[in-house]
Parts: structure tokens; sequence; C-alpha cells
């Protein structure tokens, strides 16, 4: 029960910094996440790196809640090597404002993560220092994670179901 | 009566088509290009067990020297065009295996990102089903396009110019 007491101490100095940006905390089977304002991502990032110690970024990611608003959710998986612990941090992102605070200057593989977010979300990073696609091909158009993009590609027919 | 013995016991006499076409379906010479799963496949084929050089096919790793290309895998969009350069990099003439159902129609893979058989890009000679096929079927399309390069008909004549290349049917 060690990880859970040092989960629930970086969660009570997060309460204490960062009161009014926390909209919401859950926990589940011992895994804590955290919803923040998408405006205060990269200073909640810092100090947890910095203070708490999560100094290893797993990665970055998003999530299409298609039909909400906001619409997206980016997620940041954090690990504290010394503390051998996870944290979970998630931002809303809204369809008609499409953008957060980019933070590679906190930890570098956030480059190549967030360049993939981007190509497959459509979420745009602020101040990321090289914003290209990474997995789709240069001339792609559209976001393929997209909830309402066409599974087989725009072009395309979408399959029906078998005929027989 | 007529001509008895007029060249001996040790020549041959043969077509040009049919002494041209035996030497190239006897050398097959694939590109080394694997794509997916379908590759480690297609390298189990070339290995001790089922061993394709007793065929002469001896896998080249420069697409100069290879005259056949087995696209072994599943081909995504992005990786279409590298296909092409290596294709259009191939010396005349040239042949193309589809191996697995990836490589004939996008098999599983029915996505945006997956091209839907590479018979839309390049002209291929055999399609081999399978996911991924075994090495007996790769073998065994092989040796179909060993019988397809032997009924060619002036491929060597059309190579310096003397009319068309005449394709089987089928």
């Amino acid at each position: 029960m060690a990880d859970m007491a040092e989960n629930n101490r970086a969660l009570i100095r997060l309460q204490e910094k960062f009161a009014p940006s926390i909209l919401d905390i859950k926990e589940f089977r011992g895994e804590v996440t955290i919803t923040v304002k998408k405006e205060d991502n990269v200073a909640v990032c810092k100090f947890l790196k910095e203070e708490l110690r999560y100094n290893l970024l797993t990665d970055v990611t998003a999530v299409d809640y298609l039909g909400t608003d906001p619409r997206f959710m980016v997620v940041y998986n954090l690990y504290s090597i010394p503390n051998k612990d996870r944290i979970r941090i998630k931002a809303p992102v809204a369809e008609s404002d499409c953008s957060i605070e980019s933070v590679c200057s906190l930890w570098s593989t956030a480059n190549w993560l967030e360049r993939e977010t981007y190509d497959l979300m459509g979420i745009v990073f602020n101040n990321h220092p090289d914003l290209r696609r990474i997995l789709m091909t240069d001339d792609w158009v559209g976001h393929p994670l997209r909830k309402d993009y066409p599974l087989q590609g725009p072009d395309r027919e979408p399959y029906k179901g078998r005929l027989s | 009566m007529g001509v008895e013995q007029p060249l001996g016991d040790n020549i041959v006499t043969a077509s040009l088509d049919g002494l041209v076409n035996w030497a190239r379906k006897s050398s097959i010479w694939p590109m080394t290009f694997g794509l997916a799963c379908c590759a480690i496949e297609m390298m189990a084929t070339g290995a001790a067990k089922h061993d394709l050089d007793r065929f002469g096919i001896i896998f080249r790793a420069s697409p100069r020297q290879a005259d056949c290309i087995i696209i072994a895998g599943t081909v995504t969009k992005k990786m279409l065009p590298v296909i092409k350069t290596v294709y259009e990099q191939m010396p005349e003439p040239k042949w193309v295996i589809a191996m697995g159902a990836c490589a004939c129609s996008g098999g599983v893979f029915d996505t945006y990102s997956v091209v839907q058989g590479i018979d839309v890009a390049l002209p291929v000679d055999v399609y081999i089903p399978g996911c991924p096929p075994r090495p007996e079927a790769l073998l065994f399309g092989l040796m179909k396009l060993q019988d397809k390069i032997g009924k060619e008909r002036n491929s060597f004549g059309s190579a310096i110019g003397l009319g068309d290349r005449l394709e089987p049917a089928a």
C-alpha cells in the first residue's frame, strides 16, 4: 500500500497548489487520474516532474468523445522512476479551439508523441518545435482516429455488411 | 534416306523462345523485399528445408539484379510509392507475385491506410492466397510463374527490338 500513500501525497500536494485548475479526480484500482484545465497542463506537469519526481512521460494520447462538449481529452501518462509510481493527467480540449500547449519543454519525448496525437486526432500543440505528421503521409487529408473519420477512407463506399 | 546425325550427339537444337524461356524460368531472382508476416514464410521457403536454390531462385538484395518481386505482406498507402520505385528500378523482363491475402486484396485490413490489392499499382502475374500462405503454396506459385514464363513468345526478340512480346492468355 506504499504506492497508494505516495499517490495520495502527490494528490495532496497538487490540490494545495492547483485547486482551481483541477476539474476531477478519479481513483480506480490504484490508478489515479486527474483532470485539469487545459490552460494549466504545462504548469501541472512541470510541478509533477520537478517537485513530485514524475520524471518519465510514458505516453501522450487523446480520446475522441464525439457528441459531447468538450469533444477531446488529451491524456498524459506519467511515471516516477524513483518512486515506481504512475499518475494520469487529462485535459479537455474543445473542437472549436482544438489546441493545447506542448509539453516538449519538459520532456523531449513529447515531441514525437504529440506529433502522433496531432496526426491521428488533429489536436494542435502550441509551441511545438516541429508539428508535422508522423505516421500518415505528408499530403494526407483528415485525422483518421477521429470517430467521424470513415473507416475505409473518404474516397471509398463504406462496407455495408455481407450481401448474402 | 534424309539426313542422319548431321550435328553429332552433343548438340541439341531448340527454338530461341524455348532456350530463352528455359534460362529465364530456371533462374528467377526475386527481390529481397518483405512487408509483413508473409515475409517470414518467404524466408522459410528460401531456407534449408524448402530450399528455393534448387529452382535457381536466389534472392537478390538489389532491384537492379532482380527480375521478380514477391509482394509479401500488407501494402500500406505510405509504402506504395516505395514499392513502385523498387519495381521501376528492376530491369525488364520482370514479374510480380502477390503473396498472401493482403497483397491480393487488402485482406482483413479493409481500412483507410491499406492498399486494397497490389494489382492497383503493379501488373501481377501470380496470386497466392493464404494468410500467410505456407511455403508449399509459395513454391507452387513460383512453379506457376515458371510455367507462365515457359509459355511466353518472342520475349527475347521484343527485347532487341523485333516485334512484340506475346504473353500467354492464362
